[in-house]
């Protein structure tokens, strides 16, 4: 039994913890004269509220507060995390100390280029070791996210094709795809055309080749696909696709399964953007931030955004002079600090230790689906990759659904998988271990599922009243979203 | 764990791959280093930044104090290594704390909704104006030209296969601010009026008048503030008529960090709640009555709407929302207050002595918080070389973004400069009279 019950401490709102007067900090006296506020900015430009919406807090009441709030949160650092598609593996704490560094995180992003080599040349290694990893040429790392990846690149896809002549008007996605990729297309100006899959969540070739015609602009695909499984006819989907003018765009949400086992680039893949949060093992933090650089081929790399990392190590600077250039899609230079953390996390493994990586986080799948298919319904037969989906077939039966054997699964110390995604299985249920899970854990879990399973069969209210050992049960979402209370506002005296 | 399933190797696993695609070498990437070597490796790429100088660039970047208590609790396993809180049973934690930062963002504003936070202030002010288009149907922006160039091109980025177009309301060359007369003279097709606050010099604008001027037109008034601790001492956007307040929150307790990882914020007034980019928290009851906070309104959003949806953002920018919650909650109602004064009057006094430098100008007249604009009597540029040379960067040269700015040096003065610091730059700068 992984886990046990034990007293979680009850806390309100910071606001509600305030006394007039309380304070949790000490500034250095002020060290010039001063002149009153409203003799400077005039009294119209000030404030009227004297902010007594903010708390007035110690130091204590903060660090009582937050660390009682934190203990209320599931972590990778509490054990397996199988959240398929979001790759939740261990996130090493050197890389938390590196990019804590002074000289790294009191960076100015307008320092003078002279001085901050060291973050130049930092950004130049990690854009040479994303290229040799995707086996495309040219990286950029300002996309602050997966869904900022998305959008930047297929930005680089129609600016090319304006170049070679006419933007075009469709982006073909499959049915398995993540929303963020519809919602991308959408920003740029893109029709969508929903690809239906295969019954093994593929690409239909006989359907691709009808629907490509002179107005697909791009091709987006997942790959491996979010059904787990590696596209066998990617290089005949590029060709296809190629052939007809466009480009193919490949969601990099997967590339945990691959690194260092096969590149996008060498399969024909134009654009990917690549989930430094995932793959690349910096911390999730809650819900961001995370970073999604893009790799392209080199047809592509003059419309990469801006700035770019230009000159030689010792000489390096940010090039701005790029007339052919998407544009910039956030101010400054990328989300540095995570980025420093994935250049961290590849030096640390080298090439023999990110296929390693990638190698384990597919036998751990293949572990999982070795042991859960007699109780669990395999949503597609063949190969998987480093996930494995599932569906609650069998257990509906029971009257019992994804939702409560994920929910059941908190009560046996564990977060839950992804649910009900992809939206092309009934009840789909998404697991990845990855690497970062021993044996030992990979049991636990079996023997978790395992046992939700049986009480499916034996005990079915158990489940659907799952969870029963957190601080609060299943909350009324559906109420919440009707009478929206999305703030705290004080009671009035 | 390959016995007990049958096979006979790992490459088996991998026979999903076509042969030919299998990468049958090493990644051509440096030998794996050990911890003690990664360190070294790191630590002498952060020497190689020089940021022991004396440094007053801001332009949309702020140095402040961080209290060290924000680093001892985003540091806590439960806070970094844990996933978006789609599970709320065991993501209270993180729920509550956005919950908390989305109050803390209204009463700073003076808004009534914020969502859980954005990418960055460029990206949020893209999204707002992307929300003004949805809300009002038109398909016009205006934007005042001393908006960050940056957050400019973001928004150019966003609009331009949007179907939206932009003009540009241009500034007072005497005061520095945006010049009322464009503004009378908007037309019925601008979607929003964006403005920054202070703006990209420094100058405080006249956010009730431009609401007025906005509202005559029909269109929504984004206010966009770059420096947050501002709201400490200026009176909130929303108490002056803003439809969305959006920015940045770098100043609340997120280092510089080469300019990100940072923390972009959206507030609306309560009529588009339903029309926000991004993810939502919101207070809920489970079946036994007990309260609890879950993500809400998300038929607004990608994994729902799919190509439909409101933003095609997945993520918020969770831990550094977090920082910002917990450094307003640590300086609180009086700190906010008292650090936001600190950063007037040390800008107020370096200005002041640079102004009675003679040959060294203040450029705008009108009211600033912490930045100003000095129009140097050489070129800003060389002007800056010198004062490099002696461990002063003295300010962004102007130049970089309004060639012909060519003699301007925006100057950021905040808490963290001594008296002495300050000093050092205005008689270095007294030498290039």
């Amino acid at each position: 039994m992984k886990a046990t019950t034990h007293i979680s401490q009850n806390e309100g709102l910071i606001f509600e913890r305030s006394r007039a007067g309380r304070v949790g900090y000490r500034l250095p006296a002020l060290d010039v004269e001063a002149a009153p506020a409203a003799e400077l900015l005039g009294p119209a430009l000030l404030r009227e509220d004297d902010l007594a919406g903010l708390p007035e807090v110690s130091e204590v009441d903060v660090i009582r507060h937050f660390t009682r709030l934190s203990t209320w949160n599931y972590a990778v650092d509490y054990g397996m995390y199988p959240l398929g598609s979001c790759t939740m593996k261990y996130n090493p704490k050197l890389n938390e100390r590196v990019a804590r560094l002074e000289g790294f995180a009191a960076a100015h992003p307008y320092l003078p280029d002279a001085l901050a080599q060291g973050n130049l040349e930092l950004l130049k290694r990690l854009e040479e070791c994303l290229a040799e990893i995707t086996g495309l040429p040219a990286v950029s790392l300002q996309p602050a996210a997966g869904a900022q990846g998305e959008m930047t690149g297929l930005m680089v896809i129609r600016r090319c094709l304006e170049t070679r002549g006419r933007a075009r008007r469709r982006v073909l996605i499959p049915d398995s795809a993540h929303g963020t990729n519809p919602a991308s297309a959408a920003i740029c100006g893109y029709e969508v055309q929903t690809l239906k899959s295969n019954a093994r969540g593929a690409i239909d070739l006989e359907n691709l080749r009808r629907v490509v015609d002179e107005d697909v602009a791009a091709l987006m695909l997942t790959n491996p696909s979010t059904l787990g499984m590696f596209e066998e006819n990617i290089e005949e989907i590029c060709r296809i696709v190629h052939e007809a003018g466009g480009l193919v765009y490949m969601d990099g949400a997967n590339m945990n399964a691959l690194v260092g086992v096969t590149r996008p680039g060498d399969m024909g893949v134009d654009v990917i953007h690549l989930n430094l949060h995932k793959t690349f093992s910096t911390p999730h933090g809650g819900g961001g931030p995370g970073a999604g650089p893009i790799a392209v081929t080199a047809e592509l790399e003059p419309f990469l955004p801006l700035p770019r990392v230009a000159g030689e190590p010792g000489a390096l600077r940010l090039d701005y002079n790029r007339p052919q250039s998407v544009g910039r899609v956030r101010a400054f230079h990328g989300n540095f600090s995570v980025l420093v953390r994935a250049l961290c996390y590849i030096l640390s493994l080298g090439p023999d230790g990110l296929r390693e990586a990638t190698e384990t986080a597919v036998l751990n799948a293949n572990y999982l689906a070795h042991h859960l298919e007699p109780d669990y319904e395999v949503a597609v037969d063949g190969q998987p990759m480093h996930e494995v989906i599932f569906s609650d077939k069998r257990q509906s039966k029971h009257g019992v659904h994804t939702l409560d054997i994920a929910k059941r699964l908190i009560d046996y110390g564990f977060h839950p998988m992804t649910i009900y995604f992809p939206l092309i299985v009934p009840g789909a249920m998404m697991v990845e271990p990855t690497e970062s899970e021993g044996r030992e854990e990979l049991d636990l879990f079996i023997e978790a599922m395992r046992a939700i399973a049986r009480e499916a069969r034996e005990t079915p209210e158990l489940v659907k009243g799952a969870p029963h050992n957190t601080r609060i049960g299943r909350l009324d979402e559906a109420a919440a979203a009707r009478r929206p209370a999305l703030r705290y506002r004080a009671a009035k005296a | 764990m390959l016995r007990e399933m049958g096979r006979a190797s790992i490459a088996d696993l991998f026979r999903g791959v076509p042969a030919g695609l299998r990468l049958n070498r090493l990644l051509d990437l440096p030998a794996a280093l050990s911890e003690a070597e990664a360190l070294d490796h790191f630590r002498l790429l952060a020497d190689a930044n020089a940021t022991r100088v004396s440094s007053f660039l801001g332009a949309g970047a702020y140095d402040h104090f961080i209290p060290t208590v924000i680093d001892t609790l985003i540091s806590r396993s439960e806070f970094y290594t844990s996933y978006t809180p789609y599970q709320p049973e065991i993501t209270q934690g993180t729920l509550q704390a956005i919950f908390e930062f989305q109050t803390l963002i209204c009463e700073l504003t003076g808004m009534d909704v914020a969502n859980a936070s954005l990418y960055d202030g460029s990206t949020a002010a893209a999204e707002a104006v992307l929300m003004a288009e949805r809300v009002t149907g038109r398909s016009r922006v205006a934007i005042a030209a001393n908006l960050h160039p940056e957050y400019r091109e973001v928004v150019d980025t966003y609009i331009r296969n949007a179907g939206i177009a932009a003009q540009t309301l241009p500034t007072d060359a005497e005061a520095g601010t945006l010049a009322p007369g464009p503004l009378e003279d908007l037309g019925p097709e601008v979607a929003a009026v964006v403005v920054q606050s202070p703006n990209f010099f420094g100058g405080v604008e006249d956010l009730t008048a431009l609401a007025e001027a906005t509202h005559r037109a029909g269109a929504l008034l984004v206010v966009v503030v770059a420096e947050g601790l501002s709201l400490g001492l200026l009176r909130a956007p929303g108490a002056c008529g803003a439809d969305v307040v959006c920015g940045e929150a770098q100043s609340f307790g997120i280092p510089l960090s080469f300019g990100g990882s940072y923390c972009g914020f959206f507030a609306v007034r309560e009529k588009y709640q339903r029309q926000l980019p991004g993810r939502l928290v919101g207070q809920a009851q489970d079946t036994q009555g007990r309260g609890g906070y879950v993500l809400t309104l998300a038929t607004r959003e990608q994994h729902i709407r799919r190509e439909k949806a409101t933003s095609n953002i997945c993520t918020n920018q969770g831990l550094y929302a977090l920082m910002a919650t917990i450094y307003l909650s640590t300086l609180g109602r009086r700190g906010v207050r008292e650090v936001a004064e600190q950063n007037l009057q040390k800008a107020h006094y370096a200005a002041g002595r640079v102004a009675a430098l003679g040959g060294h100008r203040l450029r705008f007249t009108a009211p600033f918080f912490n930045e100003f604009v000095v129009t140097c009597p050489r070129p800003a540029a060389e002007v800056l070389d010198r004062l490099r040379g002696r461990g002063i960067v003295g300010g962004l040269p102007l130049s970089r973004f309004f060639p012909e700015m060519t003699h301007d040096l925006l100057v950021c003065v905040t808490e963290t400069a001594p008296k002495a610091e300050i000093d050092g730059l205005v008689d270095n700068l007294k030498a290039e009279v």
